[in-house]
């Protein structure tokens, strides 16, 4: 039984970039059993996947491996290409992190299911045809017939990965590799993903070999589990033993990066600082000059919020369901039908210009810290421009002042001011945001997903970070958030979202622990199912 | 999607009004007419051809006339080629134009996306930089700089082609015009598809199709050149509507009979009917040729739906 499928021998990769040669991992050893399943756990950048793609020779034309695969006696790495397709779909097969762009648009489903079939199985095209349908069962698609004839881009993202697991699995192949194939997905969809692919490992017998950054899905899909940083593997062992006892520093770190805490709720008779009632946003889609009448889509379909000074409202649900644009909406980003209080004003209906006195009160912070900071500008600048906005009358100097006191504040060296955005990492990226949100002194601050791009460990930093600010300020949050364990840690109360209307709201404990709507349920399930 | 296509056609009518009144008014704009010989014809003389033509009349009425004779498909006689209708002219001219236009545009197409593919699959490599050194010097060269070279090498040196003349559309002939006629479509139709190809072959989906061990030729041709010829599809539609309705520079000098002359000819000599001929013939085919393109794209991309 336990006959290694594939060891990976002092695997070397090394890329040829502008800045000389990048050597993205170091000698790793990995070994998988047959009919086992195992987890290569790190954060980004650690070279789990580079690993895996230099063994299906798949890597950038710039990168270059070394060491041994060894697969049926014979090395991978050693093997023309010839040679290589003969195993890559058929007996080792790989699915990737990003199901919406990883099928071939042009085509439907069943054509390129049938594809490989047809390739290594030599099937006719009724036996494709018919070993593509069963494939489609498997992998618990619904009217399989049907969607033969579909083509990628009807089909939701949690669908195509299963087109992707069934196209994978069709040739019978006797190692799977899945990169990252639920990371793209929301909870939900996750949980049921992982769920096949443990049902479909028992029941085929293939090994599995599952790279990913997530712990929690390591705890539940493998047996055992090697820890990868910048190119090693630093830790290897039984999942269990390892959760229990880890030994090396970086896997601990890992470990107890998991957000942890409480918010206490605001103290009582904490004045409300923004409210609004039964907020709706609707969006007209298509329609035009001898069209047909536009869609109306309700993003935000009568949602009321009310949230107090120093409270957190933390928003969840799932992609699409209109969390982020209630929030926008209770800032005036966008239009609405509702009545909105700030600070006890009215600002129903206000416009642009009547907005803008009190914009430095409402902030936000964005979930990716790359795109939302201009990359002409520099740290100092870009965290002062709303000091030059709704200060104008101050000097340069104090204004230099607030930009230290600030930078100071989310823990950045105020010499860095004078750098670009690149030169910083993604954790302080989003500390730069949350600077230039700060610097104006707000009331409300919006933080859409502002931890949901960075790693475990970074994204706890931003998380306490947050916390210390919202007590040294009175500051209110609405932190709006697809990941439950961190708005566990964050909001001390919570509204669920779906479609656009509010399933149900109450403190973190009564919502996590006593859901009372089966969504919610379902929520939770797939969030701290480990 | 006929529904759209019928749409797109009935759009049309309304286009080709405006262009028909904009460039009739352009025209008789412009001053001089086409009985206005440099040696002069005595003004009696002027006067009763003038008449015949109702060019005594206001120019609003002549262009009521106009329309209201084009609407019963009567483009009007040519006022320098006495005796022939525009029509007449047109049916002698136009079918050389489009003989040589399309075989210029099959050409460059096939060359071309051929040369792109080869250049993105060797990207960076020494096939790459020479298609790209052509379809750049195929670009920036202009026509009366390659026709003239072509006649010299081809025709006066080697003996292999006519330098002029269309020869009942002998293959000596035609072989000079369309190839000159071709190359910058060829450039730009290379420098599309290697820029497409090289994106395509970067694609996730291409990564999964190597992944699941697939053959080259099913990676290279099916999966990474149909995304690839969208850029094609949208550019070919315009440029085939150009190609087709005649150059006046290969026509003028290859000597060819077709409409791209008829063009230059009838603007200098004031020939009305023959130039809003022509006028609406590139009309109608770029506006044609814009709808090919657009169904082209919605074949072979299923993502694009019009209704």
């Amino acid at each position: 039984m336990k006959k290694p499928v594939l060891s990976l021998k002092n695997i070397k990769v090394n890329f040829d970039t502008m800045d000389g040669k990048v050597e993205a991992v170091k000698g790793a050893n990995i070994q998988v059993n047959a009919g086992e399943t195992i987890a290569i756990v790190g954060e980004s950048g650690s070279g789990k996947s580079q690993m895996m793609m230099a063994a299906m020779g798949l890597l950038a034309a710039n990168g270059k491996a070394t060491g041994e695969c060894e697969f049926e006696g014979r090395n991978l790495l050693a093997m023309g290409k010839a040679e290589l397709n003969t195993i890559r779909g058929r007996k080792i097969s790989m699915i990737f992190q990003e199901p919406m762009t990883s099928l071939d648009p042009l085509y439907t489903i069943g054509n390129q299911l049938m594809e490989p079939i047809k390739h290594h199985l030599k099937f006719d095209a009724a036996a494709a045809r018919k070993r593509a349908i069963e494939m489609l069962e498997l992998v618990k698609i619904k009217e399989p017939e049907r969607r033969m004839r579909s083509y990628p881009h009807e089909m939701s993202g949690g669908q195509r990965q299963r087109v992707m697991i069934a196209m994978a699995l069709a040739n019978n192949p006797e190692l799977l590799i899945a990169d990252e194939p639920t990371t793209a997905l929301d909870v939900t969809i996750q949980a049921e993903i992982l769920e096949l692919m443990a049902d479909l490992q028992h029941r085929l017998g293939m090994a599995m070999i599952f790279i990913t950054h997530d712990l929690g899905i390591v705890k539940r899909i493998a047996k055992r589990v090697y820890v990868m940083r910048k190119g090693e593997v630093v830790e290897e062992g039984d999942t269990k033993a390892i959760f229990a006892n880890p030994k090396h520093e970086y896997t601990k770190a890992l470990l107890e990066a998991e957000p942890t805490g409480r918010k206490a709720p605001p103290v009582a008779g904490a004045p409300v600082i923004l409210s609004g009632e039964d907020i709706q946003v609707t969006f007209k889609i298509g329609g035009g000059f001898l069209g047909s009448p536009p869609i109306e889509l309700k993003a935000v379909d009568h949602v009321s919020v009310s949230l107090k000074q120093g409270q957190t409202i933390g928003i969840v649900g799932e992609s699409g369901s209109g969390k982020s644009t209630l929030a926008r909406a209770l800032l005036r980003l966008l239009p609405s039908r509702g009545a909105l209080n700030f600070n006890g004003q009215a600002i129903t209906g206000f416009d642009k210009q009547t907005m803008r006195p009190l914009r430095k009160q409402l902030q936000v912070v964005f979930q990716d810290p790359f795109g939302s900071l201009s990359p002409r500008m520099t740290a100092g600048q870009i965290i002062t421009e709303g000091l030059i906005v709704h200060e104008p009358a101050m000097s340069a100097a104090a204004r230099d002042a607030r930009a230290v006191q600030a930078l100071e504040e989310v823990q950045i060296d105020p010499a860095l001011r004078n750098r670009y955005p690149h030169e910083f990492s993604g954790g302080q990226r989003q500390r730069l945001a949350i600077a230039r949100a700060i610097i104006l002194k707000p009331k409300v601050v919006v933080l859409d997903e502002p931890t949901s791009a960075l790693d475990r460990q970074v994204q706890k930093q931003i998380v306490d970070l947050l916390r210390d600010l919202q007590k040294a300020y009175n500051l209110s949050y609405l932190f709006i958030s697809h990941d439950l364990a961190v708005v566990r840690a964050m909001a001390d109360h919570i509204m669920v979202m779906k479609d656009g209307k509010l399933v149900e709201q109450g403190t973190p404990d009564e919502v996590m622990l006593k859901p009372k709507q089966d969504y919610t349920r379902r929520l939770m399930a797939a969030a701290f199912a480990s | 999607m006929l529904r759209y296509v019928l749409k797109r056609l009935l759009v049309a009518i309304p286009t080709l009004f405006v262009i028909i009144t904009i460039s009739f008014f352009l025209m008789h704009i412009a001053p001089g007419g086409p009985f206005n010989m440099e040696k002069g014809i005595p003004p009696e003389i002027k006067a009763n051809i003038e008449r015949v033509f109702h060019l005594d009349e206001p120019v609003l009425s002549q262009y009521l006339r106009y329309l209201n004779n084009l609407i019963h498909g009567d483009l009007g006689p040519s006022y320098v080629i006495l005796n022939f209708s525009v029509a007449e002219l047109f049916a002698k001219s136009l079918p050389v134009s489009l003989w040589i236009g399309s075989l210029a545009m099959l050409f460059s197409l096939v060359a071309g996306c051929a040369m792109g593919v080869v250049a993105a699959l060797r990207h960076n490599g020494l096939i790459d930089y020479i298609v790209v050194t052509l379809a750049t010097a195929g670009s920036t060269i202009p026509t009366f700089v390659t026709a003239p070279l072509i006649q010299l090498v081809f025709g006066l040196t080697f003996h292999w082609i006519w330098i002029g003349g269309w020869h009942e559309g002998a293959l000596a002939a035609l072989i000079g015009p369309v190839i000159t006629l071709a190359l910058p479509q060829l450039a730009t139709v290379a420098r599309l598809m290697r820029g497409a190809m090289i994106e395509a072959l970067h694609t996730n989906h291409i990564r999964t199709a190597k992944a699941m061990g697939l053959s080259d030729y099913s990676i290279v041709i099916r999966h990474a050149m149909r995304g690839a010829l969208l850029p094609i599809a949208s550019y070919a539609g315009p440029a085939a509507a150009g190609l087709l309705t005649g150059s006046i520079i290969v026509e003028s000098i290859f000597q060819i009979p077709g409409i791209g002359r008829s063009f230059i000819d009838g603007a200098l000599n004031r020939d009305y009917t023959m130039v809003m001929g022509t006028v609406i013939i590139i009309a109608v085919f770029t506006i044609v040729f814009n709808l090919v393109s657009d169904i082209l794209y919605a074949v072979i991309d299923p993502r694009v739906r019009y209704d």
